[in-house]
């Protein structure tokens, strides 16, 4: 099922001279562009059973102290856009995924050790979720916004808008479609991400990075961190200029101690909840989780007193 | 055509488009704020000796008003005869501040009055309507103030202001404030309920104080919608701020619609709260009324015995 | 010269409010004394005339409480809606039959002028009630699911600043949502929640479903952490709200918070002035600026910064401070001493950072507590009074030159709850309402609160919201 050569078969059938194929340095993607850890730190990933796929960045508190620079500053744009804008940019990712989709289904195979088949069904359904969430982005406005009935000469209108900078622990089982289950809901409500991927699986993730970029997704809208969750999401539940938190991909231990460290800034978090499926239909939880809201008032008054009657 | 004292603003009068300019760009009126503030002020509690100086100053201030068809020279002598003593049965009630006829009744109300503090006002210049060539205005004017009328109260051409000609009704105040000569004082009601909106009577406040406007006053009590707390108090905003910009006090007039003392005393707390005390004294303010003497008068009976007074123990005029 | 038109007194009479000399916690429907038999003296801060005496819960009698609050959730969850419904509107209609009667009561424990708690916070209070009463029958309709579920056992910690209107906040969704509900008022304003008590009484409230444990902080921080409270509900300072965050952290324990503010208040030069001046008055000086709404930073365009100022003195100049029950008053007294200390630390701060400070010509009642409303010019970002929420009827006076810099003002602070545009201009009003990052914008107008409205911050003022179909969300398993 791989298309990637094993390193036992090259050695083994050296005779044949098959081509040797080039390998995919997996980097984080940050600010849109792809670096390096700054600590000059990997670590080995490997396939279910144990075998080497590939060297992942290990992100430092630094790197994740960069993610959240790009995430504030991708803000504003990214919330300003208009909602039609979004759901466009979203659906681009789908498309672009459709068309990397061979890929994906090789690497969430290898990642979860799952069929074929199994795996292009986590593929599929990931990419029905960029959909499903691009159709979201001008609909949540009306579905939790509205005019209020105040008992008074007012105009009062309540309207969803995004949090901020919002840092998601991927869920540590689902490397792709849980993944892509608490990324897309973020930002499609306007805003930005910084993710640390799947601990033992993060290269659906890093690859990810490479689609979003070529999806005219603003750089620093979703930020993709491997490493050490631990590690990471510390300094991010910390951060004073993190708004709120997906606690997804923590266990209990390490959700009490990050929540408790959101609370210094008030983070909005979201605990851990228990997903056994991740194709079910989500809802709008994961929407509403991270979007504040905004009530503004205006007089009306009246239009003025007139009446002549001579 | 002469203008007023020169000013800080008299050059915004220089010609049509720095009138406009000015009057467009005063800061605008935000209604329901505008009523809001009003409400509340109407929540005051005017108690005990507050309440008994209030009622006097709110008698003292009444300019008490016949303008019917139906006026005669018997009638006139009789709402003369009230304002100088609005009660026969207590001395120290004060005179009203004026009676306020028609003009062909000014020399009647004028020896009705005679000899008293009241003076005689006269509504002119075709009142209500206002509609007739300004030829016929000013000789309104003229008679009125020639059978010895202490004030006039003119109307303002409402469609010249609301077709935005205000250099017309400009000169028509001015010209009106001429043949006032030096004896009459000028109130210049702008019939708020036409103007419709706040943004309208702050204009119109700005445009008769401006073209020398002695009183501007809100209405003639013939329209649907007369003086309100709210009018009144937009009015009070714009004497106020106009003596702070040109050292020139002005005096209000809410007319129509003010019957009780309950809604005589809100308007004090207006004149209070907004323009301040320099108005409180009648020579500032009046209230354009008729009916609400007798409210004042059952109210200060009420005070000064402990009981409710009845209609029978004030006079019909 | 004739004489001023001076006021006389016009005091609201006493005599409508039967204050008794000690109450007892109120637990499963009945008055009783805590466990250990302390209390607490509640005093009225306009004259520090001792109210009442008031027991004080220890963490036993908090347990009590949210065991008889568990013992009824049962049946008051398996109600009805439609019967919920009727309680409810049962309470909102005794308290607008009471009204008077609670609006002394208030004036008095909380030093508040008689003329808001009448006209603001009872009002609010019965349509409050009234608003969530109807939903208690509709919940499947609030965009919750077919089916939303209470989460059980509410433990609501309320403020001194709006006693009765926040207990309403809390206790009106709680209760139409088939929760049950231990509510711990403020320790400076225990009577209004007690007097409530009795009003659940007189509507036959099944005993247990509404629960009134009075005390101080300890007992709140009890209530937060006790293990069979399913929902934590809080308004209150940022500092505890972060402690009761860190508390709930790893548990299912369902939280909103309701925290402090330092609302910018912004006019442009386009403004309709008049209003503006009282829009500000109204922003920072209701309630002695104890609101953590108020717009305490006065963001004022640099071209009328003069002006605008000369009609803001005038206009405090005409505001009358005194007794709190006389009808006239304007500006009461400060809730307690510790309040007035911190007011008046951060006000002299303001002063030795080089703040130009001004108040009206106003005379201060010789006991109880009072602070003389109070404009700070010359203020800048920099400046601890533009940071601190001072809580208190102080405001400072910021300038800026255009609207993007207003905005940058106005977001600059970890706070993020309410927020005042002032302009004639509506593409300006809704440009800056959306850039503003706050949960209520006021524009031409300020401090305006609905039962249909949803109420709550941004950042670091809290989150979730109370008020409106959102306020159904803090109260539903969902």
């Amino acid at each position: 099922m791989s298309d990637k050569p094993e390193k036992t078969e090259k050695t083994d059938k050296s005779e044949r001279t098959e081509r040797l194929s080039v390998f995919k340095t997996y980097k984080l993607y940050v600010g849109g562009k792809f670096p390096r850890s700054e600590s000059g730190r990997v670590y080995e990933v490997t396939d279910a059973k144990g075998k080497w796929l590939a060297n992942a960045p290990q992100s430092s508190r630094k790197d994740a102290r960069d993610a959240v620079v790009a995430a504030r500053k991708a803000f504003g744009a990214w919330s300003g856009a208009t909602a039609y804008n979004r759901g466009q940019i979203l659906y681009r990712i789908a498309e672009m995924l459709e068309g990397r989709r061979d890929q994906y289904v090789r690497e969430v195979g290898e990642a979860e050790g799952l069929s074929r088949s199994k795996a292009a069904a986590q593929v599929d359904a990931a990419i029905d979720r960029w959909v499903w969430y691009a159709g979201w982005t001008d609909k949540i406005a009306q579905v939790v916004g509205g005019g209020n009935p105040v008992a008074g000469p007012f105009f009062n209108l309540s309207s969803p808008e995004p949090t901020g900078v919002v840092a998601v622990l991927a869920p540590q089982e689902s490397s792709f479609l849980g993944l892509v289950s608490v990324v897309a809901p973020v930002v499609a409500t306007g805003n930005t991400a910084v993710v640390i991927a799947s601990e033992k699986a993060p290269l659906p993730a890093l690859s990810l990075g490479e689609v979003l970029a070529t999806s005219d997704l603003p750089g620093g809208v979703v930020n993709i961190l491997s490493g050490r969750t631990a590690e990471i999401a510390a300094p991010l539940a910390a951060h004073q200029d993190v708004n709120a938190i997906d606690l997804a991909g923590a266990d209990e231990v390490l959700a009490k101690e990050l929540e408790i460290a959101a609370a210094d800034n008030l983070k909005r978090v979201l605990r851990p909840q228990p997903v056994d499926d991740w194709t079910a239909a989500p809802g709008t939880e994961r929407m509403t989780a991270f979007l504040e809201t905004k009530t503004v008032w205006h007089p009306t008054g009246s239009l003025g007193a007139s009446g002549s009657s001579y | 055509m002469p203008t007023t004292a020169p000013h800080a603003l008299s050059d915004v009068t220089a010609s049509d488009s720095t009138l406009r300019r000015f009057l467009h760009g005063l800061p605008g009126v935000d209604a329901v704020g505008l009523e809001a503030r009003a409400a509340s002020l109407g929540t005051r509690s005017i108690k005990t000796t507050a309440k008994a100086y209030a009622i006097d100053l709110a008698i003292s201030m009444v300019d008490l008003t016949t303008l019917e068809g139906a006026d005669t020279p018997g009638k006139v002598r009789a709402l003369g005869a009230k304002a100088v003593r609005p009660d026969p049965t207590d001395r120290m009630t004060p005179a009203t501040a004026a009676v306020c006829v028609y003009p062909d009744m000014v020399a009647t109300a004028k020896k009705a009055v005679a000899g008293s503090s009241v003076k005689v006002a006269s509504v002119a210049t075709a009142f209500p309507a206002g509609r007739a060539p300004i030829a016929v205005k000013l000789a309104d004017v003229r008679e009125a103030v020639a059978a010895g009328a202490d004030e006039i109260d003119m109307v303002i051409d409402r469609g010249a202001f609301l077709a935005g000609n205000y250099m017309k009704v400009y000169d028509e105040i001015t010209a009106v404030k001429e043949a006032c000569g030096t004896d009459a004082r000028l109130k210049v009601i702008f019939e708020t309920g036409e103007l419709s909106t706040y943004d309208n009577i702050r204009r119109a406040s700005w445009l008769g104080m401006l073209a020398g406007a002695d009183f501007i006053k809100t209405s003639t009590g013939k329209v649907a919608v007369n003086a309100t707390p709210a009018n009144t108090l937009l009015m009070l905003e714009a004497v106020r701020d106009f003596r702070a910009q040109t050292g020139i006090q002005v005096g209000v007039k809410p007319a129509g619609g003010i019957r009780t003392s309950k809604d005589a005393i809100k308007f004090l707390v207006l004149v209070n709260e907004t323009a301040g005390e320099d108005w409180l004294d009648n020579h500032w303010f009046r209230f354009g009324a008729s009916s609400l003497l007798n409210d004042l008068l059952l109210q200060r009976q009420k005070l000064a015995t402990g009981r409710y007074s009845g209609p029978d123990y004030v006079t019909v005029d | 010269m004739a004489p001023v038109f001076d006021y006389a007194p016009a005091p609201e009479s006493r005599s409508v409010v039967d204050i008794a000399p000690s109450y007892g916690l109120f637990i499963d429907g009945e008055f009783t004394e805590a466990a250990g038999g302390k209390v607490f003296k509640t005093v009225s801060p306009s004259s520090e005339e001792v109210l009442s005496e008031v027991a004080e819960a220890s963490e036993e009698d908090v347990d009590r409480a949210v065991r008889a609050a568990r013992k009824a959730f049962e049946k008051w969850s398996a109600l009805p809606g439609s019967e919920r419904a009727k309680y409810l509107f049962r309470i909102a209609r005794i308290i607008q039959e009471r009204s008077r009667e609670l609006a002394v009561l208030e004036t008095l424990d909380n030093g508040k002028p008689i003329r808001e708690t009448r006209d603001a916070d009872l009002p609010l209070v019965a349509a409050h009630f009234f608003y969530y009463a109807g939903w208690a029958d509709k919940l499947e309709h609030a965009g919750y699911g077919a089916n939303p579920r209470p989460l059980g056992v509410a433990g609501q910690v309320i403020p001194w600043n709006f006693p009765l209107l926040m207990l309403a906040w809390k206790i009106a969704p709680a209760l139409a949502t088939g929760n049950t509900v231990v509510l711990k008022p403020a320790e400076t304003t225990p009577l209004s929640a007690l007097f409530f008590a009795d009003i659940c009484r007189q509507a036959g409230l099944p005993k247990g479903v509404v629960n009134i444990v009075t005390g101080d902080g300890r007992a709140g921080a009890a209530l937060v952490a006790h293990p069979d409270v399913n929902k934590v509900a809080f308004t209150g300072s940022t500092a505890v709200g972060k402690e009761i965050a860190r508390t709930v952290a790893g548990t299912r324990k369902k939280l909103t918070l309701e925290l402090g503010g330092k609302g910018a208040n912004i006019v442009f030069d386009d403004a309709p002035i008049d209003q503006a001046v009282e829009g500000i008055v109204n922003g920072i000086f209701f309630n002695q600026g104890q609101v953590c709404c108020a717009g305490s930073r006065l963001l004022v365009q640099e071209s009328i910064h003069d002006e605008l100022l000369d009609s803001l003195k005038r206009r405090l100049s005409t505001l009358r401070l005194g007794d709190p029950l006389d009808k006239n008053t304007d500006i009461g007294a400060i809730n307690s001493a510790e309040q007035l200390a911190r007011i008046t630390a951060l006000a002299e701060q303001g002063e030795a950072e080089g703040a130009e400070r001004w108040s009206p010509a106003c005379e201060l009642p010789e006991s109880g507590y009072w602070f003389a409303p109070t404009l700070f010019t010359n203020v800048t970002q920099a400046h601890t009074i533009a940071r601190d929420e001072i809580f208190g009827p102080v405001l400072s006076v910021l300038t800026f030159r255009t609207p993007d810099e207003a905005v940058a003002k106005a977001n600059n602070t970890p706070y993020g709850l309410s927020a005042g545009i002032w302009t004639e201009k509506g593409s300006r009003i809704l440009a800056v309402a959306i850039k503003l990052r706050a949960g209520v914008i006021w524009s031409n107008t300020f401090n305006k609160f609905d039962p249909t409205s949803p109420f709550g911050g941004y950042k670091e003022s809290g989150f979730g919201r109370e008020g409106g179909r959102h306020g159904l969300e803090a109260y539903l398993d969902v």
